[in-house]
């Protein structure tokens, strides 16, 4: 299926682009008229996978995070978020609420958040090249059931 | 993000307002641990009732303000936290540190 619209930003890992990131997907996805939840949602989410590249991805240097909105007429939304960083060695142990390669102020529940937020999270990695996270979730399911 | 952070004797009770993401997360954390290392408090209360927007970044800021709080042999305690944000605390079994304020532990402070 064709998305309906779609919408590209590039930007630097710089901190201050997480509350950037959160903005631009809440106005993108505005069109799709979500609820407050579903908007919460999807913030919080984006803000965990746009996170991940400013504190792992580039650890000790900055570079391009690529963001990626798609919508589609069923009321998906499809979000990517991908990187240029040192990418993930084991991605299921990553994924394993808890676990954290970033010390005392990380509590290792970025894709725990992801995974409860959205309906389907999924990770691709090459240690070295980089990493996609794509992120999925329907909205306006219950007041699109039973009109036509 | 603003922080109001006011100081009594043995207490430090910190407002926060805005969002908390890592960005935010950095700057509070200094601002926080500045007042706290540089008295002598027991108990640290953080006031999330004007927090609008919380994400993991907020659970690493908790946790790490309460491992300082029990090295410096003190307590933590969470007021006002919204469903939404209690939800996202329990998923990290902060619920077992006994960090949430309750009727009780408001009035045991009350009453000091
Ligand atoms: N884009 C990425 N590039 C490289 N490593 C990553 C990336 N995203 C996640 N990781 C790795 O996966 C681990 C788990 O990520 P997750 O977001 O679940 O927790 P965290 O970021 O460590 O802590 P929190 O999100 O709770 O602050 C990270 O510690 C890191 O090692
Ligand atoms: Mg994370």
């Amino acid at each position: 299926m064709k998305p309906m619209n779609e919408s590209r930003i590039t930007f630097l890992s710089r901190s201050m682009n997480e509350g950037f990131a959160r903005a631009v997907t809440a106005a993108f996805i505005s069109q799709l008229d979500p609820a407050v939840d579903e908007l919460a949602d999807i913030r919080t989410a984006v803000s965990e996978a746009v996170t991940n590249c400013i504190v792992h991805a580039y650890p000790d240097r900055l570079g391009p995070v690529f963001l990626t909105l798609r919508l589609y007429e069923n009321g998906k939304i499809q979000i990517r978020v991908r990187d240029r960083g040192c990418g993930i060695p084991d991605v299921s142990k990553a994924m394993e609420p808890l676990f954290t390669t970033g010390g005392e102020d990380r509590s290792g529940l970025g894709f725990s958040v992801m995974q409860s937020f959205t309906d389907r999270v999924r990770v691709l990695s090459r240690p070295g090249k980089g990493t996609t996270v794509t992120l999925e979730k329907y909205i306006n399911r219950r007041r699109g059931e039973g009109t036509d | 993000m603003e922080v109001n952070i006011q100081t009594e004797p043995g207490r430090v009770i910190a407002r926060l307002r805005g969002e908390i993401d890592h960005h935010a997360a950095i700057r509070l954390r200094e601002k926080l641990d500045r007042v706290i290392e540089g008295g002598e408090y027991s108990l640290l209360i953080l006031d999330f009732s004007e927090i609008s927007f919380m994400d993991s970044s907020g659970i690493g800021l908790v946790l790490g303000r309460y491992k300082l709080m029990k090295r410096l042999g003190g307590h933590l305690l969470v007021r006002g936290a919204c469903s939404r944000i209690l939800w996202m605390m329990q998923m990290a079994g902060l619920e077992k540190l006994q960090i949430f304020e309750t009727e009780r532990t408001k009035k045991h402070e009350t009453d000091e």
